[in-house]
């Protein structure tokens, strides 16, 4: 109604989903909460939560959607959608530089002072005589000092990058060519190549995630390399962990994209959705970039 | 403790007048930051007053235009409004003063900061290690150390509603039981660090505050010139008890700083004395009770209940009238992730006997039996 | 436009607008959604402050009079998280909801459900993070900057605490992305950025602070619920962490923090001295560039909160001289808003005295600021009350009373009525002199040696504290004044013109007051005429 009201201007409707999503968000963190401290109600509280969470994402992109396929978007609407993902992928970009600072500052800073460079002569004298920095670092300062007393996991090898990350790092890149031949296509107006490239972006995604948890198995079952064997284990796991999730939630949304590419949605001018999913898709890609780098490589 | 109060009120409201009216000069108040009795609080001091006289100086110039523009500038006073809207060559002057103003803060700043990082050739050594509540003294090459905590006294007033007057005390949270003794004339290297929290070593007449962070030492110096005491606390949140680890310096003479050392080193001597005969039960409890004021009273309170909520009861709890293993165990080696610390470290094989003996045998819990430092020993 | 202005006075049957609790739960509707945002912020800002009161009242006097220390330690921590993420920064938000659309002459924001999503989150995350405070072991103590390892010792609370973070995050981040997507896709045809009027510069470069430094925090609160509870090792030396390494990753976001929550008050005063100056604002374009240089900057000082951890001395060197150079643009602002009023013809209307005295006092408290960062001397000052001085200056006489002038400023807009100008004179007064009582004095608390966060103090900082809390007692009653004005202002008065104030400028006063359900129903041209230079 107020679109018509608003003449040159595109308002929605009234919408119900923003508090339902309020809510739900509320009810998984609340839930996560009780659960964390040792309580199983609230392991129940966050199933409840999530569930309504992926019902309110999804009944508000129907929403959206069936906006869009009424026709009742303008361009400008388009653009606002377009700037929102971009600068939405960005503060994704900066959740991810938190970890590589992390990661950084433990490599350039703390391990190499209680090793006792630079600064941390008396450190390493006082508190951890004997331990000597080294990256990758498998055993912790605590256990130089008394390994009966460590809190962490001793690591017997890392992964090396050369083996399935490198693998990892060609299937992620070659899904984004396969992304980038699905939009030529589709700009092109040619269906059914559009659906073959995307379909084969999925599959690369999900062999992706495949592969880092057999990864993750090997590494706690044979490696020793984990969530606690120190700041090694940390900064890996959770850099790869957030990222895998990340890879995760691009696949699942490129499956929507696929899903709805054979219902016949998009055209070749219209097709922001499908637009907005592949710039996440460089992200997560470029994102593996940086782990294979700094994570396994160096 | 009435009467004081109603005395504070009307200085309180009457000094915002006379702060005004008379001269700055307050000194009982307390206006400024201290000289300190270093160089380098001296050179700190001057720093402080420099850019403190600058940043007056701006403002008094800044609004003094400001203020006199808005008395005359008045639309009372039939001002016409103006239409000029820029100015390059204003903009210019008023970033390049501006900068140059700082260039000049930055020269003696940078020259005090890199004196106080000269750690070097440094005549003696203490290890300062921050605990939740209370300050450990290592002397590196005595080879002694000691705790400091807050002095009994206050630590009385301090409580929740005690009804004693803090104004009858002059060192009230600012005195502790053992202060650090050092030598004056002495270049003093001060290495701070932590045992469980952060924690910071501030003695405001020695110019700084260091951070004391556990897992890794930091190091700064000072050169005391005049004998006297000094008086510093805490300087980071560190928990409930904060406010009430003060630091205390005795700065004395050379001969006098030795003949101390000296009865330092007899004591520790004889202060694990005794850890391999039997104890009986009278002189544990009386030697458990001491300790217990020191170390554990701070969280589980002088009557053992503790804080609901906070800091656990050991009033007939499972632990102390339960198993003496697990009592034993949790003393040695703390609680991770609270605050209950492990006293290991802190305590030898007596005084932890001793104040196991005391938890289990006081307030009532009449478990009866006692800990020699034997057994301490044998479960480190 | 005239056409607009024809519809005001039977507007609101014709927007068809919805009626009842959907209006508010449902809406899309940028004014419905400031209007929530700004009462929230109210609550929200008395809610601190009572926590506030509760910490002056425990100061008052020397002895533990009312409070267990613990609880005074998680009154602190409460009182910051409450007034920083829940009263200024939503007031901002609720700001830019209600004006931006009206001065960039679009109907509403660029992502209308989106927008109430942001706002509603806010209720249910404050909620968590209050409930925190009947939990086993109390809400969070370890300081609004959440210091590990201190902070993991809290109890059910820490969970909490972490997820009320990310959940706030959120909510920021959100509404960052709308207020950009906005002013860069919905501005009325012919208006260039470089016509866009200060408030909205303000926001822009405020809301990519906020997208930027953000979800860092959220990356280290992150890091804190791992140590905790899935045995990573990120602030842990024993595992080849460092508790330290928190501390950046904390301040590199926390200073940016703290201009987002300025940089809105910079845009309001922009707004508010030309109109009573009867002149164009001085030096539009240094101004804009100003306000980005200060939020370029902010990236790069964050290590100015933490030079007693003791860092390298070129990492020292380089984050005092960082520091020191914000006083640079910042100044140029200053000197601008000086030159605005210089020869204009100014009355002082309530806008204008909180206008008047926020450049007095920022200033002031800014001062204090550039002290602090001059790190040997800040060796002296870390931590203690002077501490508390400065930032109270820049927040409270700076954040908090430029949103005071605003709310002055757009109330008559917002609501078609005057608010009542006697009552609006009495309530700055007594504030801008209580204010002071509160503030001041803490400098020389401070400097005298009483550090921050401390429940008891010895006897030598008795007169300070209690002259300290005396004025926060004044100053927050004065407060009260403040809701009263709002709410008789609401419920009618004097009528208010479209312009409403003589010296007003720019597209938000074109419109009626009350402006129409969705401000501009088609594009408004933007001549020449409103352009700035
Ligand atoms: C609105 C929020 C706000 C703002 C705008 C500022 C502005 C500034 N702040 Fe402040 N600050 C805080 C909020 C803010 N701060 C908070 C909340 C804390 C405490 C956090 C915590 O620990 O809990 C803090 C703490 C803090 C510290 C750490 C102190 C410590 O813990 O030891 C430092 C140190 O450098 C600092 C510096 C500065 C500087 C240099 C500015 C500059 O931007 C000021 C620039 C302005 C001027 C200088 C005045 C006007 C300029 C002129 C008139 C030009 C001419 C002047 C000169 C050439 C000198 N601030
Ligand atoms: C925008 C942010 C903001 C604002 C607006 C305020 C507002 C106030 N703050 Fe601030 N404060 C912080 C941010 C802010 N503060 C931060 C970041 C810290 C650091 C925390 C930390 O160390 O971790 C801090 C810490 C802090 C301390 C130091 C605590 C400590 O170190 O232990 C103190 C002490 O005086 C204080 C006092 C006040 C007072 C009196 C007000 C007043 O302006 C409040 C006035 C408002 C009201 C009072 C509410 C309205 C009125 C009523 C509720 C009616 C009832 C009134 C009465 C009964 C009198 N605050
Ligand atoms: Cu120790 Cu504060
Ligand atoms: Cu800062």
């Amino acid at each position: 109604m107020s679109n018509l009201s608003s003449g040159a201007y595109y308002i929605p409707e009234p919408s119900s989903w923003p508090v339902v999503g309020s809510v739900a968000l509320c009810l998984s963190f609340v839930g996560a909460a009780i659960m964390l401290n040792g309580s199983g109600l609230g392991t129940f509280i966050l199933g409840v939560g999530m569930a309504a969470v992926i019902y309110m994402f999804y009944s508000w992109f129907r929403d959206v959607i069936d906006e869009s396929l009424a026709g009742r978007y303008n361009q400008q609407v388009d653009i606002s959608f377009r700037w929102g993902m971009g600068w939405f992928i960005l503060s994704e970009v900066m959740f991810f530089a938190a970890f590589f600072g992390a990661l950084y500052y433990a490599r350039i800073y703390s391990i190499p002072w209680l090793g006792g460079e630079g600064d941390g002569a008396a450190t390493n004298e006082f508190l951890w005589s004997g331990f000597e920095a080294i990256w990758p670092l498998l055993s912790t300062p605590d256990m130089v000092i008394d390994a009966a007393q460590t809190k962490y996991t001793q690591i017997k090898a890392v992964i090396p990058a050369w083996g399935i990350p490198a693998l990892n790092t060609a299937i992620l890149l070659s899904s984004g060519a396969t992304v980038t031949f699905a939009h030529w296509d589709l700009k092109k107006g040619n269906r059914t190549g559009l659906c073959w490239w995307l379909a084969a972006t999925v599959a690369l995604g999900f062999i992706f995630v495949g592969f880092q948890a057999y990864e993750y198995v090997h590494a706690y079952q044979d490696l020793g390399l984990t969530l606690n064997s120190g700041i090694y284990g940390s900064t890996f796991f959770i850099l790869t962990g957030f990222h895998g999730f990340h890879v995760t939630m691009g696949a699942t949304m490129l499956l929507v994209i696929l899903l709805r590419s054979m219902a016949g949605h998009f055209t070749k001018h219209n097709h922001f959705a499908f637009e907005g999913v592949a710039w996440y898709w460089h992200f997560v890609d470029v994102v593996w970039l940086g782990l294979f780098i700094f994570v396994y490589w160096l | 403790m009435l009467g004081k109060t109603v005395k504070r009120c009307c200085v309180a409201v009457s000094s915002p007048i006379l702060f005004l009216f008379s001269s700055l000069a307050h000194a009982e108040y307390g206006l400024n930051m201290t000289k300190g009795v270093t160089p380098l609080s001296r050179e700190v001091y001057d720093l402080h007053m420099l850019i403190f006289y600058i940043c007056c100086t701006i403002a008094v110039a800044v609004f003094g235009i400001m203020f006199w523009s808005i008395y005359h500038h008045r639309k009372s006073k039939g001002a016409r409004p103006a239409q000029f809207h820029h100015s390059t060559r204003l903009e210019i002057l008023w970033t390049a003063i501006p900068i140059f103003i700082l260039v000049i803060m930055a020269v003696p700043a940078t020259r005090t900061l890199i004196n106080m990082e000269a750690t070097g050739d440094a005549d003696m050594t203490i290890k300062v290690t921050g605990y939740q509540w209370k300050w450990e003294y290592e002397y590196i090459d005595e080879g002694f150390s000691f705790f400091s905590a807050l002095d009994a006294e206050s630590n009385e007033i301090r409580q929740l509603k005690s009804g004693l007057d803090p104004n009858e005390m002059e060192h009230y949270l600012l005195d502790v039981d053992k202060p650090l003794v050092v030598p004056v004339g002495t270049k003093i290297r001060f290495l701070t660090t932590a045992a469980d929290v952060i924690h910071a070593w501030w003695v405001p007449d020695l110019g700084w505050k260091r951070d004391s962070i556990p897992g890794f030492i930091n190091e700064s110096w000072a050169l005391i010139e005049e004998e006297g005491t000094y008086r510093g606390q805490c300087a980071e949140l560190c928990g409930r008890d904060h406010a009430f680890m003060p630091i205390v310096v005795k700065a004395v003479s050379e001969d006098d700083y030795f003949d101390w050392v000296g009865e330092m080193m007899v004591a520790a001597a004889d202060a694990n004395a005794g850890a391999d005969r039997e104890w009986a039960m009278a002189e544990l409890m009386e030697k458990g009770e001491q300790v217990y004021a020191t170390f554990c009273q701070a969280c589980h309170q002088a009557n053992g209940q503790g804080i609901p909520g906070a800091f656990a009861t050991l009033v007939g709890s499972p632990i102390t009238v339960g198993p003496i293993e697990g009592h034993i165990d949790i003393v040695l080696n703390g609680k991770a992730g609270t605050a209950m610390a492990a006293f290991g470290s802190q305590l030898n094989d007596v005084e932890l006997a001793a104040v196991v003996t005391y938890e289990r045998n006081a307030w009532g819990n009449d478990v009866g039996d006692l800990v020699q430092p034997a057994t301490i020993a044998g479960m480190r | 436009m005239s056409e607009t202005a024809s519809q005001a006075d039977h507007h609101d049957d014709h927007d068809h607008k919805p009626t009842g609790i959907r209006r508010w739960l449902f809406s899309t509707n940028h004014k419905d959604i400031g209007t929530m945002y700004l009462v929230f912020a109210l609550i929200m800002f008395f809610i601190g402050g009572a926590m506030a009161m509760v910490i002056r009242a425990e100061l008052f006097q020397p002895g533990l009079q009312f409070v267990d220390p613990q609880f005074f330690n998680s009154m602190t921590t409460m009182h910051a998280l409450v007034m920083i993420f829940g009263a200024v920064m939503p007031a901002g938000v609720g700001l830019a909801n209600w004006m931006i659309p009206m001065m960039i002459g679009a109907p509403d924001m660029a992502l209308p459900r989106m927008n109430n999503m942001s706002f509603w989150i806010l209720p249910f995350a404050f909620a968590m993070l209050l409930a925190t405070l009947f939990m086993e072991g109390g809400a969070p103590a370890g300081g609004w900057t959440m210091y590990p390892p201190l902070v993991s010792q809290l109890g059910d609370g820490f969970p909490f605490l972490i997820f009320t973070v990310h959940f706030l995050g959120i909510s920021s981040i959100m509404g960052a992305i709308n207020i950009i997507a906005t002013v860069f896709n919905m501005r009325a045809p012919g208006m260039g950025f470089m016509q866009l009027p200060l408030f909205v510069w303000t926001w822009i470069i405020t809301a990519f602070l906020l997208i930027v430094s953000l979800p860092v925090l959220a990356g280290a609160v992150t890091m804190l619920l791992t140590d905790k509870y899935f045995g990573t090792s990120f602030f842990v030396a024993a595992g080849g962490g460092d508790p330290v390494m928190f501390q950046h990753i904390f301040w590199f976001f926390g200073h940016p923090e703290v201009y987002i929550l300025i940089l809105p008050a910079f845009g309001i005063v922009s707004q508010i001295l030309p109109t009573f100056a009867r002149k164009p604002l001085f030096g539009y374009v240094s101004m804009v560039y100003a306000t980005a240089a200060i939020a370029f900057l902010s990236l790069f000082v964050w290590a100015h909160h933490m030079f007693t951890v003791g860092m390298p001395l070129a990492g020292e060197l380089f984050f005092m001289y960082a520091t020191m150079s914000i006083a640079v643009p910042t100044g140029v602002k200053i000197f601008n808003w000086m030159a605005t009023m210089w020869r204009g013809s100014m009355t002082f209307e309530t806008p204008m005295l909180f206008a008047v005295a926020f450049v007095f006092l920022f200033a002031l408290g800014g001062f204090s600021g550039l002290m602090l960062g001059i790190t040997p001397a800040d060796f002296q000052y870390h931590d203690t009350y002077f501490v508390v001085a400065h930032f109270h200056y820049v927040l409270v006489t700076g954040a908090v009373f430029a949103l005071m002038a605003a709310s002055y400023f757009w109330l008559p807009k917002w609501t078609g009525h005057m608010y009542d100008e006697k009552l609006g004179k009495l309530h700055f007064w007594i504030s801008v002199i209580s204010v002071n009582v509160l503030f001041f004095p803490q400098h020389f608390l401070g400097l005298a040696g009483m550090p921050r966060r401390i429940p008891d103090y010895n006897i030598q900082f008795a007169e300070w504290n209690m002259i300290s809390s005396l004025g926060g007692f004044v100053f927050g009653l004065s407060q009260l004044i403040f809701v009263w004005v709002v709410i008789k202002c609401v419920r009618g008065g004097e009528k208010a013109t479209d312009k409403v104030w003589e010296g007003a400028e720019g597209l938000e006063w074109t419109l009626p007051s009350p402006p129409p359900f969705h401000s501009f129903t088609t594009p408004p041209q933007v001549g020449m005429a409103t352009a700035r230079s």
